[in-house]
């Protein structure tokens, strides 16, 4: 029975008829050649978040990543009018620009300028080349001819996004859609005390955005997690969103969730260290005063609930903005290191402590996600040697797991339309 | 040995040396490499001197603690992390987590 009201149509699966209600192959989860057309069909066409502008505090301020999912290495930096983003690569005989110690480690700090280490020439915070050794001993060379080569890089409420298409074929805006206008205004800038894990996990990208996408598993998996009483409340009662959408076929979608236990409606209900800090795995309990949290934007609490705890925002394809109605909010990433690999990057965002007490409650709060994200994440490898056995190959997924279903079914209608565009491009070359 | 933590705090001063540490990678560390009953102790004996240490640390200003509240402050968060196995799992290690790791890799240390 459920406890909160579904759509007419009796399922939040059914509502969007186009997901169908048929078991998911997981056969894109366990394949090489699946893991390139995804790389050509998705990764290479579409939005990336790589960060915030916060972790660019001023002018030259840069980091590097490595992407495995579009086969490069990206530098993005402040710059006095934009942050942009180049390929790492020096324009000279292609050394790698801005790397330490070792080259395929990422970095992060500030300069004026990037000097490659290998002949010396320099390029400035806004790409261009502006020296070069020995600049006589060249043939015809124009610096104006050899600036980085940049990467579009477009921001959004200060989230950094990248696209390596050759032409994006929509903006940020555009490709963000109802994600942007849903969220615009919220304080994300104010919450600038981060916290930020990182692991490898030896699975699919896509197997861990189904683990935390999907709620279903909670009353199970982190069953010790709550005191004992609770816990056995909470496996009868089973998990049941408040909401789900999805927005078109851009592949993002939203799952809204109670926050019945920031605080608890009775001090029994959690562990004696929450009860004394007044914190946990939903956050500190009180909201961050400083913040003006009075007027939400439109696309939180969707279902307008009294009992609204977290948005969960599933930014197609490897990213989830995750805003917490106690004031903080959470962003995984989920980067493909290669068909059965990724890292997982997670990162906590609460307004800077005003004293100690602050300060212990966002630990406590922090340290609660790193148990639970433990919880979740071992289960992946052994769910990548099972897919793997193929032993089974199709898999249901209740009406609690549209997310996952949805992620699944968008991966496959890229692939399927990148691999029709490129037959077609075949046929008109022969 | 030189006195780490503030005279109010003495009775947690045994305590200090092992899990005053600054990083919750150190913090993490030790309680894998602490049996429970060691865990149980710090608990016990930690839990319940929380608020007090809190109202202590609180006069204080966070970016500009003396030595001795810092010291203070990173044991109480060993004792975050020491709630975990004390609490719920009955063991130093996430339950099932294996081999799983989940490094902070960027955290505002104290
Ligand atoms: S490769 Fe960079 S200066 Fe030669
Ligand atoms: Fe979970």
């Amino acid at each position: 029975m459920a406890h909160f009201p579904k759509p007419a149509e009796g399922s939040w699966t059914e509502h969007f008829p186009q997901l169908g209600t048929a078991p998911v192959n997981y056969e894109d989860s366990i394949s090489p050649e699946y893991y390139k057309l995804e790389k050509a069909a998705i990764f290479k066409q579409t939005w990336l978040n790589v960060g915030r502008v916060e972790q660019l505090p001023r002018v030259g301020s840069y980091f590097t990543r490595e992407l495995d999912c579009v086969d490069t290495s990206i530098i993005v930096v402040r710059d006095r009018s934009a942050v942009r983003a180049f390929h790492n690569m020096c324009r000279h005989r292609g050394n790698k620009l801005v790397w330490q110690d070792y080259p395929n480690e990422e970095v992060k700090g500030t300069c004026r300028q990037f000097t490659c280490k290998y002949h010396g020439w320099r390029y400035g915070l806004d790409g261009e080349l502006n020296f070069v050794q020995q600049e006589s001993e060249f043939f015809d060379l124009d610096k104006a001819d050899y600036p980085l080569v940049s990467v579009h890089c477009e921001t959004w409420e200060s989230f950094i996004f990248v696209n390596f298409a050759t032409e994006p074929s929509e903006t940020l805006l555009e490709f963000l859609g109802e994600v942007a206008t849903g969220l615009s205004g919220y304080p994300f800038g104010e919450m600038t005390q981060t916290f930020g894990y990182r692991a490898v996990v030896g699975a699919n990208w896509k197997l861990f955005n189904d683990a935390f996408s999907e709620f279903y598993h909670a009353p199970i998996l982190h069953q010790n997690q709550a005191v004992a009483s609770e816990s056995a409340k909470l496996q009868q009662f089973g998990f049941e969103a408040l909401h789900y959408d999805l927005f078109g076929d851009s592949g993002h979608g939203i799952v809204s969730t109670w926050g019945g236990m920031s605080p608890p409606k009775d001090l029994e209900m959690v562990k004696p260290i929450e009860r004394i800090l007044r914190s946990g795995l939903f956050g500190p309990w009180d909201q961050p005063p400083g913040i003006d949290l009075s007027e939400l934007p439109p696309g939180l609490n969707p279902a307008r609930h009294r009992a609204w705890g977290a948005d969960t925002f599933q930014v197609f394809p490897n990213y989830v903005i995750l805003v917490w109605e106690r004031g903080w909010y959470l962003t995984y990433h989920y980067w493909p290191l290669a068909y059965d690999k990724h890292l997982f990057e997670g990162r906590l965002y609460f307004a800077p402590p005003r004293n100690a007490t602050d300060r212990m409650r966002q630990e406590l709060a922090a340290v609660t996600f790193k148990e639970y994200a433990l919880q979740d994440g071992n289960t992946l490898e052994a769910t990548q040697r099972s897919l793997k056995s193929r032993a089974a190959t199709e898999f249901p997924l209740c009406d609690q797991e549209i997310l996952p279903r949805n992620l699944h079914k968008t991966v496959a209608d890229r692939v399927q339309a990148h691999r029709a565009a490129t037959e077609t491009a075949v046929v008109v070359a022969h | 040995m030189s006195q780490m933590l503030p005279d109010d705090f003495a009775d947690l001063e045994c305590f200090a040396a092992r899990w005053s540490l600054a990083t919750e990678r150190e913090r993490y560390t030790a309680r894998l490499a602490s049996s429970m009953p060691e865990l149980q102790e710090l608990y016990d004996a930690a839990l319940p001197r929380m608020a007090d240490a809190l109202d202590y640390l609180d006069q204080f200003d966070l970016e500009d603690l003396p030595e001795d509240a810092r010291n203070l402050m990173r044991l109480f968060f060993s004792v975050v992390n020491a709630s975990f196995p004390v609490e719920s799992w009955k063991q130093p290690r996430v339950p099932d987590s294996g081999a799983a790791y989940l490094d902070l890799v960027d955290e505002p240390v104290i």
